[in-house]
């Protein structure tokens, strides 16, 4: 029966000493390691965790570089555009102006043609009047210049009147 | 004699019911047998087996070492008469009588004058020796304790890096016992609480699983395969249960809640007998599994002698064979000395967390 008889002394002992090595174990190995695991198992994920951060902050960045690379394309192309637009406008305008500014030339070139045309024309007209003056001046000194001719005048003349 | 192996024979039956491995529920059988062929031959001088056996697994007050060799124990005593007292084990070598104590196999007796057993003194004698048992206690305690704060040291002299050395031993097993068996069996929320003693239980008896294959002096004492090492650790965890129990289990033990009364009447005197029923499967199972090893390997050596009382050429014939089956059953055993450790403190670990374990059938309901 000895084998099932737990002996006194046996468990005395165990007791002792069991109870010794749980307290000395816990203080001085149980905390100390597991903390430090503890803290070596937070420090692992804690690095994993700020890598998968910087991963997610680099794809972040890349799809913002695109974004500003493709805005930057789509500024280039706007601008591109822009200038287009305001040169085919300016070339426009330029060209309606330099119609209009000729067709107005051509208007007032029209208009002194015009006007000198009048002052040659009346000037014309004087002088053909002076002219027609001294003309017939000229003709009827001629014409009254001698005796007789004055009394044919005054025959014809009188023949022309109608003695009733 | 045969009275003993009577006994043993049916402890090994008993052993063979509670050893969870088959390979042990056949190997006692055999053990067995060849007992009975050593009690067949009932002569003093003959080689028996069954008593050598008992002689290395038992307790001794000294620590036999090769041969007529023993290195002699201190021996603590004490009586309400003669009060403590404190000699070397050598004192009561061979039958002598010291100080009017005797040794009797291995039970330390008062004697009167005349030599006869002082039974009335005996039964109030208190016999708290160092035993081969508790020297071998205290030799793996100071193995862990060294083990254990160089280890400790390491984490401090270089933290953050990676373990080496003591320390890379031990990490994995600390870290199996703290997710593995804590985290699993009580919870991420309360086990930080039962860590420490599920931490010293698991290496204590692993330390001393191993201790105990080791076939000569520092090793060799059966003290994992002792029942009073089992008893104290499973009362420990019982004690541990029912302190930290909350008002849950209480109620789970006294009256089931949603059961009628009519129930009650058998269920909860169940209840209240499996509250003790499993610290005591705790310490069956550690103590006849480790029990059951050593028995095993030193059943495998006595055939050698069994065998060569019949021929010596036999002897050397077997001998090959049980020095095979000794090494198979050494690799077992130290698969064993890990795995009783495992199960003993899983275990412990689940009777904890089942004693914490939070009210979660209302919570199913809605």
């Amino acid at each position: 029966m000895e084998l099932v008889k737990p002996a006194f002394g046996l468990i005395f002992w165990m007791c002792i000493s069991f109870g010794l090595i749980l307290f000395i174990l816990k203080k001085f190995a149980w905390s100390p390691i597991l903390k430090m695991l503890n803290d070596r198992e937070t420090s692992i994920q804690e690095a994993l965790d700020s890598a998968e951060r910087a991963k997610e902050e680099m794809k972040a960045l890349q799809a913002g570089n695109e974004k500003i690379l493709a805005d930057a394309r789509h500024e280039r192309d706007q601008l591109l555009k822009d200038a287009r637009e305001i040169r085919e406008k300016m070339i426009s305008e330029a060209k309606g102006v330099a119609a209009k500014e000729g067709e107005r030339m051509l208007k007032s070139a029209r208009e002194n043609i015009q006007n000198e045309k009048m002052a040659a024309i009346t000037e014309l007209k004087n002088q053909v009047g002076v002219l027609s003056l001294e003309i017939a001046e000229k003709i009827l000194r001629s014409e009254l210049a001698s005796d007789d001719k004055q009394k044919a005048l005054v025959n014809t003349l009188l023949k022309d009147v109608n003695l009733n | 004699m045969t009275n003993k192996i009577n006994i043993y024979k049916h402890f090994l039956v008993i052993l063979s019911l509670f050893v969870s491995f088959s390979v042990f529920a056949q190997e006692p059988t055999m053990v067995s047998e060849q007992k009975e062929t050593a009690s067949e031959e009932p002569k003093s001088e003959k080689f028996n087996a069954g008593e050598l056996i008992i002689d290395h697994i038992i307790d001794a007050h000294e620590w036999h070492v090769a041969g007529h060799i023993a290195l002699p124990l201190p021996i603590i005593l004490y009586s309400s008469e003669k009060g403590l007292s404190m000699f070397s084990s050598s004192h009561l070598e061979g039958g002598e009588v010291y100080n009017g104590y005797k040794l009797i196999k291995n039970d330390i007796v008062e004697v009167n004058e005349d030599g006869t057993t002082n039974e009335a003194a005996t039964a109030k004698l208190w016999d708290i020796s160092i035993t081969k048992n508790v020297a071998s206690m205290f030799i793996s305690i100071l193995l862990m304790l060294w083990m254990f704060t160089s280890a400790a040291k390491a984490y401090k002299r270089n933290p953050g890096k990676a373990p080496k050395g003591m320390q890379g031993l031990l990490e994995p097993l600390i870290i199996f016992v703290r997710d593995d068996i804590a985290k699993s069996a009580i919870g991420e929320k309360k086990y930080k609480r039962y860590l420490p003693f599920l931490l010293t239980v698991f290496f204590f008896i692993w330390v001393n699983n191993l201790m105990g294959l080791i076939p000569f002096l520092p090793g060799g004492a059966n003290l994992t395969g002792n029942i009073a090492i089992g008893m104290t650790l499973a009362i420990v965890v019982f004690l541990i249960t029912i302190f930290t129990a909350n008002w849950n289990y209480w109620r789970h033990i006294i009256a089931m809640p949603g059961v009628p009364i009519g129930v009650l009447v058998i269920l909860t005197p169940i209840e209240i007998f499996g509250m003790f029923l499993k610290p005591m499967v705790l310490m069956i199972r550690l103590f006849a599994n480790m029990l059951a090893g050593h028995i095993i390997a030193l059943s495998f050596f006595c055939l050698i002698f069994i065998f060569a009382e019949m021929s010596t050429g036999l002897g050397y014939g077997v001998a090959v064979f049980s020095v095979a089956f000794t090494i198979f059953m050494g690799m077992l055993e130290l698969l064993v000395a890990f795995l009783q450790a495992y199960v003993f403190t899983l275990l412990a670990a689940m009777y904890f967390g089942a004693a914490i374990e939070e009210h979660h059938h209302e919570e199913a309901h809605h």
